[in-house]
């Protein structure tokens, strides 16, 4: 009985911990984001003082070549740019929208995946708009 | 109830082992060493001819082997692959005998056999607007014997830019004389 016992609690603790610690399924979470969607917006985009598209599209890309990015693609009509690159066995891809906002200035906003995972760590895309500040000469502003 | 501290135990370890992976952070902070990488990735041609220095990319490309598979020429963009052989012949003799010794003939199979290396170049006018600058980037992915991955990295080998380099000079000379 005693052994009866035993083997029941190995079980239930077992239950507990593949219940408890979750991964997600991919097909009902693929759309899903854990920070709210304005809340996203706001840590990835960031506002320039320019108008100059072709320029702070250059700068994006040169910025993206700065951090071991290698660009795959990039479109001056959409504004974007989409770059990859390994960080030990994982591959963080990486895509930036340069599009006008009003008449004086353009809205930078950058999305980056590592792994299989989102990365929605504010201080991780601050680090890149201030890399893009220091070869772009312009201050980033915080968009709402 | 009393929990036993054994249970807990194994649920703590379990957790810990199962937990979803974390992302790092920082990981798009520049390195200390950033500006190095430019002047190994990056050269500088004394002409106002963007178009003249992308074709002699696109072709320089070519000649190494690489397919063309995306550019924007508004941004001076060119990017490429290349299949290759990775296959070490070192590596593939030392696997056998360890492997053999060691009684595990399968320790071949995770010797590097191909490799995809994959480049971006990028042409735009320097500071100045009186030079042309062109950096190139190169990452590979290497597959081993049994068609898994065996590692991706960036190359930071300073021959390969050499190399590259030296066909792009040689290729805006031929492009120049119209060869």
């Amino acid at each position: 009985m005693k052994k009866f016992r035993n083997s029941y609690s190995i079980l239930v603790s077992l239950f507990l911990a593949i219940t408890l610690s979750g991964c997600a399924t991919p097909a009902a979470n693929a759309l899903r984001a854990n920070e709210s969607q304005v809340k996203l917006r706001s840590i990835q985009t960031r506002a320039f003082d320019t108008t100059d598209k072709k320029k702070m599209m250059q700068t994006v890309i040169s910025t993206m070549q700065d951090l071991d990015f290698v660009i795959d693609k990039a479109d001056f009509l959409l504004g974007s740019v989409t770059g990859s690159k390994f960080l030990g066995q994982a591959v963080v891809a990486m895509s930036v929208t340069v599009r006008p906002r009003g008449e004086k200035q353009l809205l930078v906003r950058v999305n980056a995946q590592y792994g299989v995972n989102s990365v929605e760590d504010p201080a991780t895309y601050q680090d890149f708009f201030t890399a893009l500040e220091k070869s772009i000469f312009l201050t980033a502003q915080q968009v709402d | 109830m009393r929990w036993p501290k054994k249970q807990v135990f194994v649920i703590g370890m379990c957790l810990g082992i199962i937990g979803c992976v974390t992302v790092p952070r920082g990981f798009l902070k520049p390195s200390d060493d950033y500006l190095a990488k430019r002047q190994l990735q990056m050269r500088q041609y004394a002409t106002t001819n963007e178009e003249q220095i992308m074709a002699s990319v696109a072709g320089v490309l070519q000649d190494l082997g690489f397919t063309l598979a995306d550019s924007e020429t508004r941004l001076g963009l060119v990017s490429a692959s290349k299949k290759a052989d990775a296959t070490n012949k070192g590596q593939v003799f030392a696997a056998i005998l360890f492997g053999g010794l060691g009684n595990n003939p399968e320790l071949v199979q995770q010797c590097d056999k191909s490799q995809v290396i994959k480049a971006a170049v990028v042409i735009k006018p320097s500071l100045e607007n009186k030079k042309i600058a062109v950096r190139v980037s190169f990452q590979r992915i290497v597959w081993n014997m049994a068609g898994q991955i065996n590692r991706v990295e960036t190359i930071k080998d300073p021959l390969m830019y050499q190399r590259f380099y030296d066909a792009l000079s040689k290729a805006i000379f031929l492009e120049a004389q119209q060869i």
